[in-house]
Parts: structure tokens; sequence; C-alpha cells
């Protein structure tokens, strides 16, 4: 066929499936702007809880997106190996350090350290081991295989999650209190949800710097862009590659941490909560740390305005609509928001 | 478990694999005038399930071998099967029970005439279902074929979640028409019957339903092989294999992979269907992701792609989940353990798939081709590509 006719063919097709997709997003921001107008207080407070629920999609988000940038694997685990660390720290926590109500502020700081230096290394060698048994052994196979079986993982770890801790909902009691830190004309920001983005924020400058500056986040990125090439400049691949699964193990291990500080946690929790990090992640553009929490905060916001906010479809359909999105962005954008290849990203 | 080793030895691909099949199908038939014979005998007696849960085990079976169309012949992963299932179950509920009582609608139904509501012929409502899943799978691949492999299994995924929660909330109070009776969902679904001979109200109505069964399955693995042998089976293998090569060669890749998810949507459908018949209702409690999983687990223990394998795999999944893990569990506890293996059922299925990928990823029984694959790699390139295109690369105006 004629190259010109093939261009224009593709030309009018994507142009038409594109300015279907920006209709719809127009809609939506044109909703999201009339609500603002309505009650700009209350559309800020629903749109603070958005923003906690996001930094901990956004925590998990990360962990899919480091692992798929450097295998190109869908590490369906991660969200249950999230739910077992979150069930680990209510241990720690009332258990092990017994931390009240009544407890001092010094060492609820102190506490949560000490359930982070407990729970950061034990679920970033969980990771790790989780990727030397059951991946490693597949890397030449098919793609197939190795996604099969992270499924199959995933189901072991929420097992094992079922096993040690049975089906009930554990929480921890609320020792931060609920009262506001910040208020600005009736948009209120509580103590519990500062303290999430006091652990989350330090978290991600971390990580940032560990992928920009430091030699073995360069190791990361050269094989997240080219396995043979990096290897054949003397990059151990598979060590990065365990790193990769250490660092997202961490990361999972503090989202499950500030998920528990909101929210009860059972064996199951993450398998849903897993299923809406990844579509963060993907939303955001997989295999981009930026996008991962930008696409977390983004998902987080249209959960919390669905069950917020007047004159929207409501909780009952919150599952649907963040799956709705997902494959809406993967229709019309499957590169996501910030799609460009990046360093990190395949 | 007869028809196993029939299946088992049909593998030899000979004349006499022929006659074995044809010897465990028959002996299959005759399973509900020995099932108690069996069930006397010493030590394995227990183990012998009965023939209402055979026919459970052949619904199971009969999606499993529809999603291998999808995942075996075509190579897609599909993580959301449990919504074709629904589909059929509840096109069952809306053709075939009182749900629509504001109308009144009879064909070759044998409920009486005074009934409220749209009551067709079971028969009739299998295909319908058929024909309603393949619909729906046709839309839901339209948009998400053209994704790399684990993208799909990923919006596959997310379908699989949306459909059962549509089906929840779809009565008066959620979209203002009670289409699916929401959580109480739709009971009681007409019975298989033929002329006034009503299934259900027989006392051997567990007979009756399993050689139902046993015919619907038959239909389901004769179309499978038909389709596998055809023009179109030959072009799901070479997508599975080469998907570049395939589309150089001239396969319409687009429109293969929606024939595939079609075709393993319409079996899934009519299993949905007539599991909703013999169980007499359709709940959404039913419908959820881990069901997508129990069949893809199915799949991959007998046998990716291998017809007989996918067969044996789900007789001996389905068997564990509905009597197995339980007689298993009460064997154990009598032993004096305290272990209940139902409570873990997931995890066990979860340990027999990642077991099966790592030792022995062809199945329990290999499909050759499918081997030949595994061992000697085949080459498995990303289809999609941001930096040359900023789209799809299998946009292809042939295809359009």
């Amino acid at each position: 066929m004629n190259t010109a006719v093939v261009v224009l063919h593709r030309v009018r097709a994507s142009s038409l499936i594109d300015a279907f997709g920006l209709l719809l997003l127009a809609a939506v921001l044109l909703f999201l702007l009339l609500k603002f107008f309505e009650d700009p207080v209350r559309f800020l407070n629903v749109g603070i809880i958005g923003m906690t629920n996001g930094a901990v999609y956004g925590l998990v988000a990360l962990g899919y997106t480091l692992v798929y940038g450097i295998l190109q694997l869908i590490n369906f685990a991660h969200g249950d190996v999230f739910a077992l660390s979150g069930l680990v720290a209510s241990t720690m926590i009332i258990s092990v350090l017994d931390i009240g109500t009544d407890a001092s502020v010094l060492f609820i700081i102190v506490g949560l350290l000490v359930t982070l230096a407990v729970t950061v290394p034990l679920f970033a060698v969980i990771n790790a081991t989780i990727e030397r048994v059951a991946y490693k052994p597949l890397r030449a196979a098919p793609r197939l295989a190795a996604l099969i079986t992270a499924v199959g993982m995933s189901f072991i770890v929420q097992n094992v999650s079922l096993a040690i801790y049975g089906v009930d909902f554990e929480s921890v009691p609320p020792f931060i209190p609920r009262t506001a830190a910040i208020e600005i004309g009736g948009v209120v920001i509580q103590w519990n949800k500062l303290a999430i983005f006091m652990i989350v924020i330090p978290v991600l400058i971390v990580l940032t710097w560990f992928v920009r500056s430091t030699r073995q986040g360069k190791a990361m990125r050269a094989v997240a862009q080219d396995q043979e090439a990096s290897a054949m400049m003397g990059i151990d691949v598979n060590r990065t590659i365990s790193v990769t699964f250490f660092l997202a193990g961490s990361l999972a291990a503090v989202a499950g941490l500030v998920y528990l500080l909101q929210f009860n946690i059972r064996y199951d929790t993450g398998f849903e909560l897993g299923l809406i990090a990844f579509t963060a992640a993907v939303l955001g553009g997989i295999g981009n740390l930026t996008g991962a929490v930008l696409g977390a905060m983004l998902i987080g916001m249209v959960q919390a305005f669905n069950e917020g906010l007047d004159g929207t479809p409501g909780g009952d359909w919150t599952r649907s609509i963040v799956f709705g999105i997902l494959i809406a962005v993967l229709v019309f954008r499957p590169q996501g928001i910030l799609g460009e290849r990046t360093p990190e990203g395949a | 478990m007869s028809e196993a080793f029939g299946n088992f030895a049909t593998r030899v691909r000979s004349d006499r694999g022929w006659w074995v099949a044809i010897a465990a199908i028959a002996l299959a038939l005759i399973y509900p005038f020995i099932v108690e014979t069996l069930q006397d005998l010493p030590l394995v007696g227990d183990f012998v399930p009965r023939t209402g849960s055979m026919v459970v085990m052949l619904v199971f079976t009969m999606m499993a071998v529809g999603l291998n169309v999808v995942v075996g012949y075509a190579g897609l992963l599909d993580l959301g099967y449990v919504a074709f299932y629904a589909a059929g179950a509840y096109v069952a509920g809306w053709f075939a029970s009182l749900q629509f009582a504001q109308v009144s609608f009879h064909f070759g139904s044998s409920v009486s005439n005074e009934q409220p509501g749209i009551h067709i012929s079971m028969w009739l409502v299998l295909l319908l279902a058929g024909a309603f899943t393949l619909i729906v799978g046709i839309l839901i691949g339209l948009p998400t074929l053209r994704l790399r492999g684990d993208y799909l299994a990923i919006v596959t995924l997310g379908f699989g979640e949306i459909i059962p929660q549509v089906v929840r909330n779809a009565d008066e109070e959620g979209i203002g028409f009670d289409l699916t009776n929401g959580t109480f969902g739709i009971a009681p679904i007409d019975s298989v019957a033929i002329g006034d001979f009503i299934f259900r109200a027989e006392p051997n109505k567990d007979d009756l339903h399993y050689w139902t069964a046993i015919g619907l399955l038959l239909f389901t693995v004769f179309c499978c092989v038909r389709l596998r042998d055809s023009r179109l089976g030959r072009a799901w293998i070479a997508i599975r294999e080469d998907e570049t090569a395939a589309a150089a060669m001239g396969v319409p890749l687009m429109r293969t992979k929606t024939w595939s998810y079609a075709i393993g949507a319409f079996f899934g459908g009519v299993a949905g269907a007539f599991y909703a018949s013999y169980k007499a209702g359709a709940f959404p409690a039913d419908f959820f992701f881990n069901i997508s999983i129990f069949l893809l687990c199915m799949v991959i223990l007998g046998g990716i792609g291998s017809i007989w394998g996918v067969i044996l795999g789900g007789m001996i999944l389905g068997y564990l989940n509905i009597e197995g893990l339980a007689t298993i569990g009460s064997k154990v506890q009598d032993a004096g353990v305290e272990f209940d293996p139902t409570k873990y059922q997931f995890g066990i299925y979860g340990a027999i798939i990642v077991t099966m990928m790592l030792f022995r990823p062809t199945g329990l029984i290999p499909e050759r081709r499918h081997k030949i694959e595994l061992e000697e790699g085949v080459h498995d390139t990303p289809f999609y590509d941001v930096q040359t295109e900023g789209s799809l690369t299998d946009r292809n105006p042939s295809d359009e």
C-alpha cells in the first residue's frame, strides 16, 4: 500500500481516539471544577483524604514500577507482600512495643522507627527471596511463564498471611491524635494525616537519591535499559535485580505501616490495593518513578472524590471506576501520563 | 477417574488412542450406575466423588477448555474469565426465571404459562448465553487485544473485577433498574427440560444433569479440536509462537485474537448458564477473581494448549475443590492433625501453579508443539514500541 495512505490512515485513527479520550477527560475536569465552586472547603478536605490515600498507593506503586522497569514483569505478589508487612507491623506495635493512645510523642516516634527497622529489612529479604526462588529460573522462558508464576506467588503469600493471622482485621489504637495540625479557613490537616506525609516524603527523597546518585542506582538504570550490555560493562545483573526487589520490598514495608496507621488490614487487603497501585503505576507511565507517585495521587483523589462528593456514583462503584481508568489509559494512552522513555523505564 | 485415564491414553496419537477415548467416554457415561459400588470400595471409597460433584467438576472443566482456547492456543493471558461465567449465569437468570416479572414471555419452556417473567427453553438459553458472552468477549477484546501480553492480562483482570461489581450493583438502587437483583442474585432459574420432562423434578436429577454436562463437554472438546486444526487455529498458534512473524505472513492479528477471545468466552457463557440452571440461581458472591485463577490453574496443571491435559487438570482440581480437599481434611483430622486444607485452597492452587511453572511448565500432558516452544524458546519481542511510534505498532491498516 502507498506509504502516504498508511500514514494518513494512522493519523486519522489515532486522532479520533485521542479526541474521544480528551473529551472524556474534559468532562471529568469540568465536573470537578463545578464541585470546587459549589463547596471549596469540603472539596479541599476530600482532596486531602485523597492525597493521603494516594501516598500509600504511591509507595506500593513504586514497587511495581521498579520491578517492571527492570524485568518487564508485573509482580502480582507485591501487593500481598505489602499486606503481610502491614500485619507484621501491627504485631510489632501492639504486642511487642505496646504503643497505646496515652503514649508520649517521643515513644511513638521511636516505636514507629523500631517497627520500620524490623519490617523493612525483613520484607526486603522476603521480596528478594521470592525473586530468587520463583522468577529467576524463568528469566529465559516466555514472559507469560513468569507472569503466571507471579500470580501463583501472590496466592502463596496471601495464604501465608492467612495461616499466621487468620481472617480477622488487624488494627492499631489511634495513638496519633485525629486533632487538627494545620487549619486554614475550614480546611483541616489532621495529625494522623500529616504523620503519613512525614514518613512518605523522606522515603521518596531517599529513593530518588538512591536511584539517581548511587553506583547501585546507576547499575539499576543500566540494567533496565539493556541487560546484556550492562553485563558486558561488568555490572552484576543478578545482584542488581535482587537489589531492585530488595528496594521494592522495603517500600512495601513502609507502605504497610503507613496503611496500618489509617485503616485496618487483613490477609487479602493486598490484593485489591495491589491492583489499585498497579493501575496508578500504569496511569503514571510504568517504569517511571515520578509517574508512579503522580498516578497514585490521581487515583487516590479520584477515589476520595467519588466517595466524598455528592453527585458521583459512590463507593459501591469505586473499583469499577479505578479499573475503568486503567482500561481507558491502556486504550487511549498506553504509555501513561509521563510515558516517554525514561532511564528507569524500559 | 476413568476419563482421566482414558485421556491420558489418548495422548498416544494413534488409532488405539481413539479407541481408548471412546472407552473412556463409555465409562464416563455409566458412572452414575457404578458410583455406589465404587464408593463401597475399601480405602479409596471415601474419595470417589458423588455424581452431583461430578456435574460441577465437568462444568468447571468445560470453562477451563474454553479458557484454553485463549491462553493455550492464542497465548493470550486472560485473568478475567470469571466475567464470562458471570455473564452466562445472568443470561440464564434473565431469560429463564421470574426476574422480569413485569413481562410474560414463554417460548418452548416447560414452565406453566401463568408464571410471569421470561421463560425460554433452557437449551435455547444456553445458546443465547453463549452468543451474549461471545459479544461481550468481542466488546472487551476490541479495545484491549492490541495491547501486549502482560497489559492484556491486567486489563482482562480489570474486567473480571468490574463485571462482578456491576452485577452486584445493578439493581433498583444502583442504576435505577433492577437488572440483576443486586446482592441477592436471581433465583430460582428454570431447570433444563425436554418437553415436560423437567430434569430438576426427577429423583435422579444429578444423573440427568451429569449426562447433560458430559454432552456439553464433548461438544466443547469437539469444537476445540476442530478449531485447533482449522485455519483459524493455526493462525492462533502462529501468533502464540511469534506475533511479528505471524503478522508478516499475513495473519490479521486483531481479528484472529478477537476470535480466540470471543470463542473462549462462548464456552464460558454456556457453562455459566448451565451451572446456573443446575443450582437454580445466579448469585454475585459466586463470581470473584479467584475463580479466574482457579481455571487458569487447571489449564496450567494439565498442559497449556493440550485439550486432554486441560480436561485432566480440570477434573483433578475440580475434584479437589468440590470434595477432595474436604475429604482429605477430614482424614487428616481423624489422624489427629489440626489442619484444614479447604481454608488454604487458593494457596494450594498457587503452589501448584508455581511448582508447575518451575519444574514442568508443559503440564501433566504436554502439547507437543508447546513443549518445543518452551524447550527451545521463542522469539518473544514486545510488539509495542513507545520510542518509535508513540503508539502500538500493530495498528495495521489491513486490520481495520
